[in-house]
């Protein structure tokens, strides 16, 4: 027994072992978090409007999540054959949930715990990010229904306005933290938390408006993940189901994965990026490395999943925007403000390196 | 109102209304007034107006009505019936038959104030279903009595 640890734990099959043990980790991880999220958006949605929410199945309605997707699974996958596009409307679904799942490749969740650091980790999560909006847009197209025509053309339209001020965000932060590899960004932050980008701009003046470059940056990760109040898309009350209303069983199970995939990857990169990732902040991390590894991947959580609370309660309080109004604070109010960031920690970051 | 004016008051008011939110969020960890309906409901209230049953006498554990017609004459939307037989050795008349129509029933409550031995009362009972019209149409008093009695 112990010589077959010895061989997986050691140089020529560990490389690939580590890489099985992080893609079973990174899949259950996104599984339990899609299957999970929809359970706790549920209760705050119920909170919100004081009811009590799912309470049948299983305690507070925790087993919810699993008869709901043994549900998906057990249906049928219909069709609109013939007139939908039979092969792109059973693609759409898997080139949403597969690029999702391939940004957790960068993520670093603790020390020890990166999949694959790699130098562009940064572009890597934004390129597969920006996958979502065709797959959405070819479910819509394939379907052949005018609803889902619509919501894919609000798709397009929604995200390519939004991905500018997004991405403008992210060179002002790869500015100021000079790489994109996400382990360095976190390495970074270590200490204090004050030292963390959110805060450490402002008294290092790299980037003092960085307080409204993480708000421009969250708005942005909002309306890219077809969240609420930008839910336009995906407008229940005017488009059914948007992309996805022909859609049933698994492959409409996919879509909604996809869709919380996005969300917790969105908040890990705003995790990372603004909040220190994994640093406690508060406290030094113990010195063994594993443990350490371990306080940092539960700190990172409770980051991430502050985040994602707000991102729920953002939901059930805001209602949802016009279109006009949706590109009016793109175009009017979140490039001009995310431009002057950059120009301002251009120039800050110049004047630093002259004196 | 200007740029900034507009960004100012939009912002500001994002700002209220996650507080109420959030507010109404966490007030529910401090309980909240719901009830799980079927698991749990509320006491109904005393003056409750169910359809009419008949009150059960402690002492004879029978009902109290005597056969008078009086509900069957004060009834406005006629849907009662009563029958009633003197029985050996008994010195009042005591009923065998008492019929309510609850699908036209008003309950505006006259059998029950007219009824000279309070034999007649109001019932709780507020979750009526059934497959057909006639169990409503007809609902037998003296039956129900007896199923009652004998629980």
């Amino acid at each position: 027994m112990s010589a077959i640890i010895d061989f997986l734990f050691t140089d020529p099959a560990w490389p690939w072992v580590r890489m099985i043990l992080f893609l079973v980790g990174a899949a259950s991880f996104a599984g339990a978090n899609a299957a999970y999220l929809v359970w706790c958006e549920r209760k705050v949605a119920a909170y919100v409007q004081r009811r009590p929410g799912p309470m049948e199945v299983g305690p507070q309605g925790l087993i919810q999540p699993i008869a709901d997707a043994v549900k998906l699974l057990c249906k049928q996958m219909l069709s609109p054959i013939p007139q939908a596009d039979g092969i792109l409307f059973r693609i759409a679904p898997v080139a949403m949930v597969m690029p999702a799942l391939m940004c957790f490749v960068v993520v670093p969740f603790g020390d020890l715990l990166i999949p694959a650091r790699i130098d562009l980790g940064l572009l890597v999560i934004f390129a597969f990010g920006a996958f979502n909006v065709m797959s959405l847009m070819l479910a819509g197209w394939s379907s052949n229904n005018k609803y889902a025509t619509i919501s894919s053309a609000r798709v397009v339209s929604q995200n390519v306005a939004y991905e500018i001020p997004m991405l403008l965000t992210v060179v002002t932060m790869i500015m100021v933290t000079g790489t994109t590899d996400l382990g360095t960004i976190v390495a970074q932050q270590s200490g204090g938390f004050w030292h963390w980008n959110i805060l450490s701009g402002i008294w290092t003046l790299a980037n003092p408006l960085v307080p409204f470059t993480f708000l421009i940056y969250f708005i942005c990760m909002l309306a890219e993940t077809n969240r609420a109040p930008f839910d336009l898309a995906e407008a229940e009350s005017e488009l059914v189901a948007g992309s996805f209303t022909e859609y049933s069983s698994m492959g409409f199970g996919l879509f909604f994965m996809a869709e919380y995939i996005n969300i917790v990857v969105g908040c890990s990169v705003a995790t990372v990026l603004f909040l220190g990732g994994w640093h406690p902040g508060f406290f030094p991390l113990p010195a063994n490395p594993w443990l350490a590894s371990l306080i940092g991947f539960g700190c990172f959580c409770a980051k991430l999943y502050t985040l994602i609370f707000f991102v729920m309660m953002a939901r059930w309080t805001y209602p949802r925007t016009q279109f006009y109004g949706l590109l009016n604070l793109s175009w009017k109010i979140l490039i001009p403000v995310a431009l002057v960031t950059l120009l301002l920690s251009g120039v800050l970051m110049k004047l630093t390196n002259l004196f | 109102m200007g740029y900034f004016g507009e960004i100012y008051s939009g912002a500001k008011s994002l700002v209220i209304g996650m507080r109420i939110t959030l507010d109404q969020f966490f007030k529910n960890f401090r309980g909240n007034s719901n009830v799980p309906y079927p698991h749990a409901t509320l006491p109904i209230p005393e003056k409750y107006r169910g359809h009419i049953i008949f009150t059960h006498d402690p002492e004879t554990g029978k009902s109290r009505c005597i056969a008078c017609k009086s509900c069957e004459r004060a009834c406005p939307s006629g849907c009662i019936l009563v029958e009633g037989e003197k029985k050996e050795g008994e010195t009042k008349k005591s009923v065998t038959l008492f019929e309510l129509n609850f699908t036209r029933c008003s309950l505006c409550g006259a059998c029950v104030e007219v009824c000279p031995t309070d034999a007649l009362d109001f019932s709780k009972r507020y979750n009526l279903a059934g497959t057909s019209k006639a169990v409503y149409a007809k609902i037998d008093l003296v039956e129900d009595l007896k199923k009652r009695t004998q629980k």
